[in-house]
């Protein structure tokens, strides 16, 4: 352990002196009076070390003796996780205060889990990957039941730690079948003996049970079962945050390990990831269709969206993953816009999620009801918008590493997904006039709403530049 | 001889572990299980880890142990009605164990050393007229694993912060000990000395 070794990891360092400096603060000062500014505090410090990241890094730097890998891939997805975080936050804040849930631990926590994502994109190490992966779990599982009073977060709190746990124990059984295998858990030693071409049988099953684990923490069928009820029973904006950064992180981790570990076996990993991503994208796009409830809808539309992330990783290409990568990036931004609507869907001063309650919004709230049309359009794939350019390089990249029948699959549950989201516009258009919601609005959460629906309109452009850092961080991955 | 104390051990830290298991007292149970610990802790000195062993018999026999004894002789747990509930589903664990016995012995049979591991199969532990195992422990968990040791420590302090969010309530309804109140407590205003005068009363 050197200075260097100490100067790559800077951004993970700050962060952690950072929450335990707020946390420090707040207990000895004013503790939840000063949540709040707590909690826009962290998404500055997120805002500032994004930036930080994007600006410095440059080139391949591996620390602690190749148990930390800071390259273009790992910064990509840093960048994405910590904007990400940061916009969760600061539209988060007024739902937090309606329902007397802001408490100074929130932005603490959500500070350190998103530490434990960091570490897990930049994992070269088996055992490096479970203490981030660790790390980012079990403060989620704290604040997904911050809601102490009520049943059902509670509830969720228990089933996501306890299935998290069920999953933990089989990527560690996993990982330690690849040490028995491999002698080493550094991936850059795995993947010499995986290299070969021929695996033993025993590496194989300990790569498929890493998989099974990784696959429980992107939510992917047939390990998604946590994710419908875990989503609507957490607080609205901690769903927010469990549909986007840790998702990113997980499919980044999930990208790192089959390349990074098991590059030379693409063939052997491949057509698991590829079962994944058809099981999720129609186990996604048909279960949600008899959902009432929003989040719930939401969840299964995230299993659905993440099927699709998992094809450009089962084409097994750098177009793969680049193509997952951007993905990943157009499905945050279209989730925080979407969340930071459904965050303040309110009747009579409660928090509803109801379908129902949409009911002919767009003859109240022209303006909120076009947004949520453009999203509802991009998450669905409709052309022109930016869904569909994500769902198209994926596809493409499928089709390019001659997965044809799977880019068909997609395009089908494409089709059938589109039937849900299209629903929720048809209701707010078309649907009977009554008494709907009736909230207000904040201004973050207004800003969120129609800056991502804006997002996805003017991205059609260039996609704001996104592919060349993708395709550059989908190199280095690949080298 | 190292054989046989082999043996010994192995034989004593199996029979243990199955005891702890099959035993019809939860606290017998525990007995067997510290047997089990100790019999493990033997291993360890064969092998050369005198550390590790001390430290299962401090920790795991010392700490672990003896707080599972608390629990199960202070929980009022219906044993027997557990053991019951899980014989129901004996037969179908045993089919699922065996199919997966039979999965992992395919998958152990065909057990081979890959080509070059043994350079990838960095020895870990210096010879021990080198350095003594707490050394050799402490290079390993400070220097070549400070990054993850640093990280563990992160997860303890979560795993701290959240059980003070889940649990804590401050509750406004409860009398409370004011322990600086009770310190500048003046006897003279808090006492008040009256003398009764016979058959008057106050």
């Amino acid at each position: 352990m050197t200075a260097a070794d100490l100067a790559i990891i800077l951004p993970e360092i700050v962060l952690a002196l950072f929450a335990m400096g707020a946390m420090l603060a707040a207990v000895y000062t004013s503790k939840d009076a000063m949540a709040a500014a707590l909690t826009y505090g962290t998404a500055t410090v997120f805002l500032i070390m994004a930036f930080y990241i994007a600006v410095t890094g440059d080139g391949t730097r591996v620390g602690f003796g190749g148990m930390f890998i800071d390259d273009a891939f790992a910064r990509f997805a840093k960048v994405a996780i910590l904007l990400s975080a940061a916009a969760v936050l600061v539209i988060g804040v007024e739902a937090m205060e309606k329902s007397d849930l802001l408490r100074f631990e929130y932005p603490v926590l959500i500070t350190l889990s998103v530490i434990g994502m960091m570490m897990m994109v930049s994992a070269g190490d088996l055992i490096a990957l479970y203490m981030g992966l660790e790390l980012q779990s079990l403060a989620l599982y704290v604040i997904a039941s911050l809601r102490r009073d009520s049943v059902r977060s509670t509830e969720a709190g228990l089933k996501y730690f306890i299935l998290g746990a069920l999953s933990s124990g089989l990527l560690l059984y996993g990982a330690s079948l690849v040490y028995g295998y491999t002698g080493t858990t550094l991936f850059s030693g795995i993947i010499e003996t995986a290299a070969g071409g021929e695996m033993a049988l025993g590496l194989l099953f300990g790569l498929v049970f890493v998989m099974a684990g990784l696959a429980f923490k992107v939510s992917a069928a047939p390990f998604h079962m946590w994710t419908p009820d875990v989503y609507e029973g957490a607080p609205t904006p901690i769903t927010a945050l469990l549909a986007t950064a840790p998702k990113v992180a997980a499919m980044a981790l999930f990208a790192r390990v089959v390349h990074d570990a098991f590059g030379g076996a693409v063939g052997d990993w491949q057509q698991i990831v590829a079962v994944l991503a058809v099981a999720s994208m129609f186990l996604g796009a048909i279960a949600a269709i008899g959902q009432t409830d929003i989040k719930r809808l939401m969840a299964y539309s995230s299993i659905s969206h993440m099927g699709f992330a998992l094809i450009g990783l089962a084409a097994g290409t750098a177009q793969g993953v680049e193509a997952m990568l951007i993905y990943m990036a157009i499905y945050v931004t279209m989730n925080i816009g979407t969340f930071a609507f459904i965050m303040t869907m309110e009747k009579d001063r409660r928090h509803v999620t109801e379908i129902s309650a949409l009911s002919s919004f767009a003859s109240r709230e022209p303006a909120k009801a076009l947004a949520i049309l453009v999203l509802m359009f991009s998450l669905a794939g409709v052309p022109p918008l930016v869904g569909f350019f994500g769902k198209y390089a994926v596809l493409l990249a499928a089709v390019d590493a001659g997965m044809v029948w799977l880019a068909i699959a997609g395009v089908i549950a494409s089709v059938i997904g589109a039937y849900y989201y299209l629903r929720i516009v048809y209701l707010m258009y078309f649907g009977d006039d009554r008494e709907g919601l009736d909230g207000q609005m904040g201004t973050a959460a207004y800003i969120g709403l129609v800056g991502c629906a804006a997002l996805m309109l003017l991205g059609v452009i260039n996609l704001f530049g996104l592919e060349a850092p993708a395709a550059a961080a989908a190199e280095v991955l690949l080298r | 001889m190292a054989a046989v104390t082999f043996y010994i051990f192995a034989l004593s830290a199996l029979a243990g572990g199955l005891l702890t298991v099959i035993a019809r007292n939860p606290v017998h149970s525990v007995l067997w299980l510290i047997l089990c610990f100790l019999s493990s802790a033997g291993l360890f000195v064969l092998l050369g880890a005198e550390f590790v062993a001390m430290l299962l018999i401090i920790v795991y026999v010392g700490a672990v142990a003896v707080l599972f004894l608390f629990v199960v002789m202070m929980l009022d747990v219906d044993f027997a009605a557990l053991k019951a509930e899980m014989a129901r589903y004996v037969p179908v664990a045993g089919l699922i164990g065996i199919v997966l016995l039979m999965q992992l012995s395919l998958a152990y049979g065909a057990w081979e050393f890959s080509e070059g591991i043994d350079q990838r199969l960095g020895n870990p532990m210096p010879p021990l007229d080198e350095a003594h195992n707490t050394q050799a422990l402490g290079l390993i968990l400070y220097d070549r694993y400070f990054l993850v040791f640093q990280l563990s420590g992160l997860i303890l302090l979560v795993a701290m912060v959240g059980a003070i969010v889940l649990t804590l309530r401050h509750r406004q309804d409860i009398k409370r000990q004011n322990v600086l109140a009770q310190m500048y407590r003046d006897p003279a205003k808090a006492m008040e000395l009256k003398d009764v005068k016979p058959g008057q009363g106050l």
